[in-house]
């Protein structure tokens, strides 16, 4: 089989996989909408009291709000992707077996956790953006192009996403307890990507510093594609390079736990 | 002679359990307190994000930022008592699903003690250590008419609150009975009411205000009796003024009610099996 | 004799919803136990069997008080245990194979200590079961062992200990030699002979293994479709199900099916044959006469499983 049908294969696997949990789904969407709810009152009184806050009016920072919600399974901004399972396979040393295996075991997990990402897209996502934007006045563009773009940095943001988490369930190499890891991959992805507050509404010097950290390609780029408020291309080098940069560490920490499990005999 | 006293029969299974718990945990202590620690970042956070908020503007819904986090500290004080004290039943679902609360069943102690006080997670602290920090702040910060009557008003509202939380997880760990998959569901009451709490009446919608004053009544956790102790007019018109004095009474009627819920789950699983 | 467990006419019905389309659900019920009657005397070790779906565990969980049974009418040492529940787990200790009653993270003396604080356990009473099942059951070494590290074998082990520290009247084993070796299934089977012996403690044992039955069993219950289809000794079990025992022979090469007194070839897989006689007799003449007449590489015999026998009781109550 070739590559390409092979890691089709195993995205598709990891898509199935979450659609079979409908109850679970359905009850994400719930909370995902009540979650929302509060939130967009909370940014409407702010908006209130400091109209066009980092740029953004009142429909821009309703719609940033179910954008946020929407996405956050999809990217699991919080964790609770492949990592689990990733993590899991690390502490119990079968992870030994995945890494002699003729398949590369970056690229695996990827597409595992791009076809996970894709079912909570849609089964998680849409539902409560639909939602929102009926409900509360939103900044939705009817402009086709620019929802093309949106769906590019969201595949960058998915990877992005990928890139990060892959590094925190490596550190389960050397670390005897992922909670740590786990608790701080929450922290900042919450607090970085813009799930507490949109990243143009940071004061500031912090302001600047979490805009160019990667978590901004997390939440932050995509919205700021879809509503017109960045420039696609420079978003895109944006998201693409920080997707590189931490694809290729995630690789070299691999490498370097590869021969640590082998130093050890698995 | 045991079972004819059930509450009783409850709170010894659930302290003897809990206190194994406890004890395992603290056999690691180093780890505990880095545990403990990062909770205390982790719930930090959506302070962080009112400070930020107020980084940029002096109100928010018309109250100041003293306020909010008098309205945070209470909220986030008693949901983490709740929290640690019965958090653990949010895993009846999982039970459910792979059999093991039979095992739970034919022990000689009520099931909802036994669930309660599994995996009893002392980390929980952390919550009610943020919250506290954030509600003492707020009392210093705030320039609040103090009379006594406003002093026992504020460790009234916390333990009212944990409890109408607590009955709040119960009610949350009685739905899994029937929808075991559907814990998220639960989230959504839970964290989602702690995090509403946090802002102030007024940012939100007149229907979801009535709803949480009336319906799913977390309002009473602070919302109503903070606005008398902040003399700030209640979060809906018409309200009677002893309403800020309601709580205690509220916590027992939501007891009452995620007592019944509980009872009716656990016996149509007994009548089910599923 | 006293009937210290009662069941008369007892009933449990389950409505099953299925998924059959998208949104669409068919409803239906399953009667689990139909009109179920036994009696059980104190002391007895009785073996309760039945194929998978048979009714056995929703039996097991109608007298331990998890399940409320539909209709009908269950006492256990006097207790109807759907109503009191908690009165009656004093009295009765329960094994789950597939599943423990320890608590898992925690090492295996902790489920013991909350078991004398939770059972009411008086202290010296406490003491002596504890060594006498630490002894017997070889535990010393695993009491510091959180329970997930234990093996399965050394894990049911601890489980039976767990359900014999408050001295149960009744004691309900499901499944307990399920996936042990060789080894931990004598000591099991052993420590429960020996428990029934001295202490008089009820059994009531529901196994896929008919060894576990003829090593600790006079008595048999056969449960099928929900109901009773046998009651009695184990000899007349096999008499009932005419049971047949299988010898699986490697032959050097392939051949046509061997011809054998009194028994028959049943299937045929290249130099492999499966040979079926008589459960009531030896395999000796057969094994004499193959290794005389055939070039045999290799050979072993298989024991009839319950599944076979109560398939074969089904076929002949069928045909006649």
């Amino acid at each position: 089989m070739g590559a390409g049908r092979l890691y089709g294969a195993v995205a598709a696997g990891g898509f199935r996989r979450y659609a079979t949990y409908r109850a679970a789904t359905a009850a994400g969407v719930f909370t995902n909408t009540v979650f929302g709810l509060i939130l967009v009152y909370t940014y409407l009184a702010l908006w209130d009291e400091k109209p066009h806050l980092g740029g953004y009016d009142q429909a821009q920072a309703v719609t940033f709000v179910w954008l946020g919600q929407a996405l956050y399974a999809t990217l699991a901004i919080q964790g609770g992707g492949f990592e689990i399972e990733f993590m899991e396979r690390i502490r119990t040393g079968e992870v030994a077996i995945d890494l002699y295996r003729p398949v590369d075991l970056q690229a695996w997990w990827l597409a595992s956790d791009l076809g996970r990402a894709l079912f909570q897209l849609l089964g998680r996502g849409v539902v409560p953006f639909v939602f929102g934007a009926l409900v509360f006045p939103t900044a939705v563009p009817g402009d086709v192009g620019r929802w093309l773009a949106f769906a590019v940095a969201v595949v960058l943001a998915m990877v992005v996403s990928f890139g990060i988490r892959y590094l925190v369930a490596l550190s389960g190499f050397w670390l005897m307890d992922g909670t740590g890891a786990l608790q701080a991959l929450m922290v900042t992805g919450i607090f970085c990507s813009g799930m507490a507050l949109p990243l143009n509404a940071f004061p500031g010097a912090l302001g600047e510093v979490v805009r160019a950290l990667p978590w901004a390609a997390q939440l932050q780029v995509p919205a700021d594609v879809l509503m017109g408020k960045a420039d696609p291309v420079p978003a895109f080098v944006f998201q693409a390079a920080w997707a590189v940069v931490l694809l290729a560490a995630g690789r070299l920490v691999q490498l370097a736990a590869a021969r640590r499990v082998v130093v050890q005999g698995g | 002679m045991a079972g004819s006293r059930p509450l009783a029969e409850g709170w010894r299974a659930y302290r003897l359990i809990a206190a194994m718990w406890i004890r395992s945990t603290l056999t690691y202590r180093v780890s505990f307190a880095l545990t403990v620690l990062g909770g205390l970042l982790v719930t930090g956070l959506d302070f962080v994000a009112i400070l930020l908020m107020f980084s940029r503007v002096d109100v928010l819904g018309g109250y100041s930022l003293p306020e909010v986090a008098f309205l945070y500290g209470l909220s986030a004080t008693s949901f983490g008592l709740a929290d640690l004290a019965i958090g653990s039943a949010g895993r009846l679902g999982t039970r459910v699903r792979d059999g093991t609360l039979d095992t739970l069943l034919v022990r000689p102690a009520p099931v909802l003690a036994q669930v309660a006080a599994d995996r009893f997670a002392l980390r929980r602290i952390s919550r009610i250590m943020q919250g506290s920090l954030v509600l003492g702040y707020a009392l210093v910060a705030s320039d609040i008419g103090w009379t006594p009557v406003k002093v026992l008003m504020v460790p009234g509202m916390v333990l009212c609150g944990g409890v109408i939380f607590s009955a709040v997880f119960v009610a949350g760990a009685a739905f899994q009975f029937v929808a075991q998959d559907a814990s998220e569901v639960q989230n959504a009451f839970t964290y989602g009411g702690q995090t509403l709490l946090q802002y102030p009446p007024t940012v939100f919608g007149r229907e979801l205000v009535r709803g949480v004053t009336f319906i799913f009544p977390v309002a009473f956790v602070n919302w109503v009796p903070a606005a008398y102790v902040l003399g700030r007019p209640y979060p809906l018109d018409g309200v009677p003024r002893w309403a800020a004095f309601a709580p205690p009474v509220v916590a027992a009627v939501c007891c009452l009610a995620a007592g019944l819920a509980w009872r009716a789950g656990l016996r149509s699983y007994r009548s089910t099996g599923s | 004799m006293d009937a210290f467990i009662e069941v008369d006419r007892v009933e449990k019905v389950f409505d099953v919803r299925r998924r059959t389309g998208f949104m669409k659900r068919e409803r239906r019920q399953v009667r689990a136990v139909d009109s179920l009657s036994f009696t059980v005397a104190r002391g007895e070790m009785v073996g309760y069997i039945g194929p998978n779906g048979a009714g056995k565990s929703t039996t097991v969980k109608m007298l331990t008080g998890i399940l409320m049974p539909s209709a009908g009418r269950l006492r256990v040492a006097g207790i109807d245990p759907s109503r009191e529940r908690t009165r009656l787990a004093h009295r009765i200790g329960v094994v789950f194979g597939q599943r423990t009653t320890l608590w898992w993270d925690l090492p295996l003396i902790d489920s013991y200590r909350l078991a004398h604080r939770i059972y009411r356990i008086p202290d010296a009473r406490y003491r002596e079961n504890l060594d006498r099942c630490v002894e017997l059951l070889q535990l010393e070494s695993l009491l510091d062992v959180p329970v997930r590290q234990l093996s399965l074998g050394q894990r049911m082990r601890g489980d039976i200990a767990a359900a014999l520290l408050h001295d149960p009247e009744v004691l309900y084993l499901d499944e307990p030699t399920i996936g042990l070796d060789v080894v931990s299934k004598a000591k099991v089977r052993g420590f429960l002979r020996e428990l029934n012996a001295e202490r008089g403690t009820t059994v009531l044992l529901t196994t896929h293994d008919l060894q576990d039955i003829e090593q600790l069993c006079s008595r048999v219950m056969v449960i099928d479709h929900g109901r009773l289809v046998y009651d009695g000794p184990l000899a007349g079990l096999h008499e009932a199900g005419e049971s047949e025992r299988m010898l699986v022979v490697d032959l050097e090469r392939e051949l046509p099916p061997v011809r054998v007194a009194s028994a028959r070839v049943v299937r045929v897989e290249g130099p492999r044959q499966w040979l079926a006689f008589p459960a009531g007799q030896s395999a000796a003449p057969v094994v004499a006469q193959l290794a005389a007449e055939y070039p045999l590489v290799d050979l072993s015999v298989r024991e009839p499983d319950i599944e076979a026998v109560i398939a074969k009781m089904y076929a002949e109550k069928a045909v006649s």
